[in-house]
C-alpha cells in the first residue's frame, strides 16, 4: 500500500483522536522482532487506518470518548500502564462499538505489504493472477458410487 | 406516459433474466424495469487490495448496513437471520457463491410423504427439461453421477478439490457418508464468453473473472439481442389495475427519480420473496384492498429461509485458506427424512474452504481465541489458512405466521413503504440444526481438527426468500396456479422464490430459474387463450 501524509488539517479525527487510535493499534496488534512484522501504529499501516477511517469517523470518535472514559481522561496522554488498562477494559466491555474499531485496524493491518509477506501471501489482489488449487483425486468417490441410490421417489 | 408494451417483467435478477431470454423469441415487445445498476466487475473487491474491507462493505450482502443508492430498507429486527440480497442486473446472482443443486423428486411431495407442509402442484419431472435447458444457459461445473440425485447431463469438470476438500471427503469416506463434488455455477473451462475459473476465493462478492455465472452476464447478453429493452435504476412502485381487474402496468421511478407509468399487456413480478410481496401488497386499490392478487390472504405470508449452521474445524496443518471458490463439495447424507430423528425433512452440508487474513483475525478476535497484544501474532497464526468447514443448509417449512409486511414507518429514498420481516425458527428447525452441527462435528474431527467452531443460525444467512406468494391449485391456499399465473389477476405472473410452495434443503437459484423458464413456457403455449 502506498503511504500518504498522517496530518491532515480536514481529516474527521482531531490530533488527540488520532493519537489516541494509533495507540489503541499499537495495543491492538504490536510489533513483533519474532515475526518479523509491525505493529498496526507502524507509520504505513497507521496511514492506511486514516485514510479508511472517514466513513466510519462518527463511530470511531464515540468508541474513542469511551476509551478516554475508561482511561479516567485523555487516554493519548495516560501513561502506558493506564493506556493498557483502558484498551483491556474496553475490549471486554461488551460494547458495540468494540468491533468497528477492531474492524478497522485489522483491515488495514492484514493488507500491508509486510504482513502478507510474513504470512507467505503475495502481497497483490486476487485478481488477475489467481491462485492454484490441487484438482484432487476423484477416485476418492468410489465408496460413495459404490453405495448406490440414495435419493426417494415421489409420487 | 410510456408505449405499451406487451410484456413488463419487474425485476432482473435469477428469474427476470431467465423469462425475459426466453419470451424473446416470441418477438414481443418486452421491457424489463431494474432498480438498480449494471454491476461493474472491474468494481468487485478481489481487483483491488482493499478486497476483503470492500467484501464487507459496498459489496456486503445485507442491504441496510450496504445501503448503496438501489437498495430499499428492510425493518428486520423481528428476525434472527437478517436478509441478504444485491440490487442491481442479475440480482442475487451476483453475490450468491454458486451453488447450483436441483430440488429432489421428495421435495415437491413434503405433504404426500412426511405429512408437513404443502405438496406442489408440480413435480421433478415437470421442470427437469427445465433443469437442463437452465443448466446450459448459466454454464455448469460438476460431475455426472451422483446417487442422491436422478441422473443429471454432463456438465463442466468439477471445481478442484484442493486441500480441505480433499481432507473432508476423506473424513466422509471414514464415516461411510455421502459426498459429491457440488453441482456449480462457477465455470471450469471457458463458456459462452465467460472465462474459467481462476480460483480467486470471491464468489460470494461478485466474480471479476467472470467464471461465476451471474444473469448479467449470462441470460442478459442474449436476451437484449435479441430485442428486450432492460431499463436500469427504475424502482417499481407499485402495478395498477384496470376496470375489468386486470393489471394495467407499473408506476415506477426513473433514475432521476421522476414518476413514470409503464402500461403493459402481462406484468410478471421477479423481485424475489421480499420485493415482490412488497410491490403486491403496495399495489392496493378498490378492487383489491388488501394488496394485488391477494384475495388469499397469502401474498407475504409463510416466508421462508434456509436456516444455516456454520461448522468450521481449526487444523495443525496448512490448508487452502483464501484460495479457491466457495462451492467444493457437499453432503446430502441427511437430506431425506428418517423417522429416527427428531426432526422432518433434512439438510445438505456444503464445504466452504477456508478464510482471507482479515476474515480470520476478525473471527478470531471476536471470538478471544486472538487476543490484542504481544500474543496476538502467535495465536492468529494458529488459525490462519489453518481453517476449513461446512455450512448445512437445513430446509425450512411453511408457516403462515412468518411474514413480509409493510412496515408503517419505513419508507425507501423514494418514499415507498419498506417490508417488515417477522420470523421466528421452528423447533423443526431448531432440532436439524443441532442435528447438523453434532454430525458436521464428526465430520471435522474425523478429519483431524483439534478445534471446532460453531454457529446456528448464520445471522447474516438470510439468502434464501422463498414462500411469499406461493403456487397452488386452491386459490384459497395461494396466490398463483401451478404455471405462476396469478389466481385473481390474469394477466399477472410471479416467478421468483415466492412461489415456492416449500424450501427443500438446498440452494434455490437453480430451481427458481427452472419454475420461470417453465413458466415462460407455458405463456408461448397458452398465448392465444392466455387469460382464459
Amino acid at each position: 500500500m502506498t503511504s500518504s501524509p498522517l496530518i491532515a488539517s480536514d481529516h474527521p479525527l482531531s490530533n488527540q483522536q488520532r493519537a489516541a487510535l494509533r495507540r489503541l493499534a499499537g495495543l491492538m496488534i504490536p510489533a513483533s522482532a519474532e515475526y518479523g512484522v509491525p505493529g498496526a501504529d507502524d507509520d504505513t499501516v497507521f496511514a492506511d487506518i486514516l485514510r479508511t477511517v472517514a466513513p466510519q469517523s462518527q463511530l470511531v470518535s464515540r468508541a474513542l470518548d469511551e476509551l478516554d472514559a475508561l482511561a479516567n481522561g485523555a487516554f493519548a496522554e495516560s501513561d502506558p500502564a493506564s493506556q493498557s488498562a483502558a484498551s483491556e477494559s474496553f475490549r471486554t466491555s461488551g460494547s458495540p462499538l468494540v468491533g468497528p474499531l477492531v474492524a478497522l485496524v485489522t483491515q488495514c493491518y492484514y493488507r500491508d505489504d509486510r504482513v502478507m509477506q510474513s504470512l507467505e501471501m503475495e502481497p497483490r489482489p486476487p485478481f488477475p493472477l489467481g491462485f492454484e488449487l490441487d484438482n484432487g483425486d476423484w477416485s476418492l468417490l468410489d465408496p460413495v458410487r459404490a453405495r448406490g441410490k440414495l435419493y426417494r421417489d415421489a409420487p | 406516459m410510456k408505449e405499451r408494451v406487451d410484456v413488463l417483467i419487474v425485476g432482473a435478477g435469477a428469474s427476470g433474466a431467465a423469462m425475459a431470454w426466453s419470451l424473446a423469441e416470441t418477438r414481443m415487445r418486452i421491457v424489463c424495469l431494474e432498480q438498480g445498476d449494471w454491476p461493474d466487475p472491474a468494481r468487485y473487491p478481489s481487483t483491488g487490495r482493499d478486497w476483503e474491507a470492500r467484501a464487507l462493505g459496498e459489496f456486503g450482502f445485507n442491504p441496510n448496513r450496504r445501503g448503496n443508492a438501489a437498495d430499499y430498507p428492510i425493518n428486520e429486527d423481528n428476525s434472527p437471520i437478517k436478509i441478504a440480497n444485491f440490487n442491481g442486473v442479475g440480482g442475487g446472482t451476483v453475490l450468491y457463491a454458486g451453488h447450483f443443486p436441483r430440488f429432489h423428486p421428495s421435495d415437491f411431495r413434503v405433504k404426500t410423504l412426511d405429512g408437513v407442509g404443502e405438496d406442489w402442484p408440480i413435480d421433478y419431472a415437470t421442470l427437469e427439461p427445465f433443469y437442463a435447458e437452465n443448466d446450459r444457459m448459466m454454464g455448469i461445473s460438476g460431475l455426472s453421477g451422483d446417487p442422491a440425485y436422478p441422473p443429471k447431463p454432463e456438465r463442466m469438470p468439477p471445481l478442484p478439490l484442493g486441500i480441505s476438500g480433499a481432507k473432508l471427503a476423506q473424513a466422509f469416506n471414514a464415516l461411510g457418508w455421502h459426498w459429491w463434488p457440488s453441482d456449480s455455477a462457477v465455470a471450469t473451462e471457458d463458456y459462452d464468453g465467460r472465462a474459467r475459473c481462476i480460483n480467486l476465493g470471491h464468489c460470494l462478492h461478485g466474480c471479476a473473472q467472470g467464471a461465476k455465472a451471474s444473469t448479467d452476464i449470462t441470460y442478459w447478453p442474449h436476451a437484449i439481442r435479441a430485442g428486450v429493452e432492460l431499463r436500469t435504476r427504475c424502482r417499481v412502485r407499485e402495478i395498477t389495475v384496470d376496470e375489468r381487474g386486470m393489471a394495467a402496468g407499473a408506476i415506477y421511478y426513473d433514475g432521476d427519480g421522476v414518476e413514470q407509468f409503464q402500461p403493459a399487456e402481462v406484468v410478471i413480478f421477479a423481485c424475489n420473496g421480499i420485493g415482490t410481496p412488497r410491490i403486491l401488497l403496495n399495489s392496493t386499490s378498490a378492487r383489491f384492498p388488501n394488496g394485488l392478487a391477494n384475495t388469499s390472504g397469502m401474498v407475504g405470508k409463510n416466508l421462508m429461509f434456509h436456516p444455516y449452521a456454520a461448522i468450521n474445524g481449526v487444523f495443525d496443518e496448512p490448508l487452502d485458506g483464501y484460495r479457491g471458490p466457495s462451492n467444493c463439495i457437499w453432503s446430502q447424507e441427511f437430506y431425506e427424512t428418517d423417522a429416527a430423528r427428531d426432526f422432518t425433512r433434512g439438510y445438505t452440508f456444503e464445504i466452504s474452504r477456508g478464510r482471507g487474513p482479515v476474515v480470520t483475525a476478525l473471527g478470531g478476535m471476536g471470538s478471544g481465541r486472538i487476543p490484542w497484544g504481544p500474543d496476538h501474532h502467535r495465536a492468529y497464526r494458529q488459525l490462519f489458512n489453518r481453517i476449513t468447514g461446512m455450512v448445512a443448509i437445513c430446509e425450512d417449512l411453511p408457516e403462515e405466521h412468518n411474514t413480509v409486511t409493510l412496515d408503517p414507518h419505513l419508507k425507501d429514498a423514494h418514499g415507498i413503504p419498506a417490508p417488515r420481516i417477522d420470523y421466528t425458527l421452528s423447533a423443526n428447525s431448531r432440532a436439524m440444526l443441532d442435528h447438523a452441527i453434532a454430525r458436521g462435528s464428526e465430520v471435522l474431527s474425523a478429519a483431524g481438527a483439534h478445534t471446532i467452531m460453531t454457529e446456528a443460525p448464520l445471522t447474516i444467512g438470510g439468502w434464501h426468500l422463498m414462500g411469499t406468494a406461493r403456487m397452488g391449485a386452491d386459490p384459497e391456499r395461494s396466490v398463483v396456479n401451478e404455471w405462476g399465473r396469478s389466481h385473481d389477476v390474469k394477466n399477472l405472473f410471479i416467478i421468483d422464490g415466492s412461489i415456492f410452495v416449500t424450501s427443500a434443503g438446498v440452494n434455490p437459484t437453480s430451481t427458481i430459474q427452472a419454475l420461470a423458464l417453465y413458466v415462460a413456457d407455458n405463456i408461448k403455449q397458452r398465448l392465444a387463450n392466455l387469460f382464459d
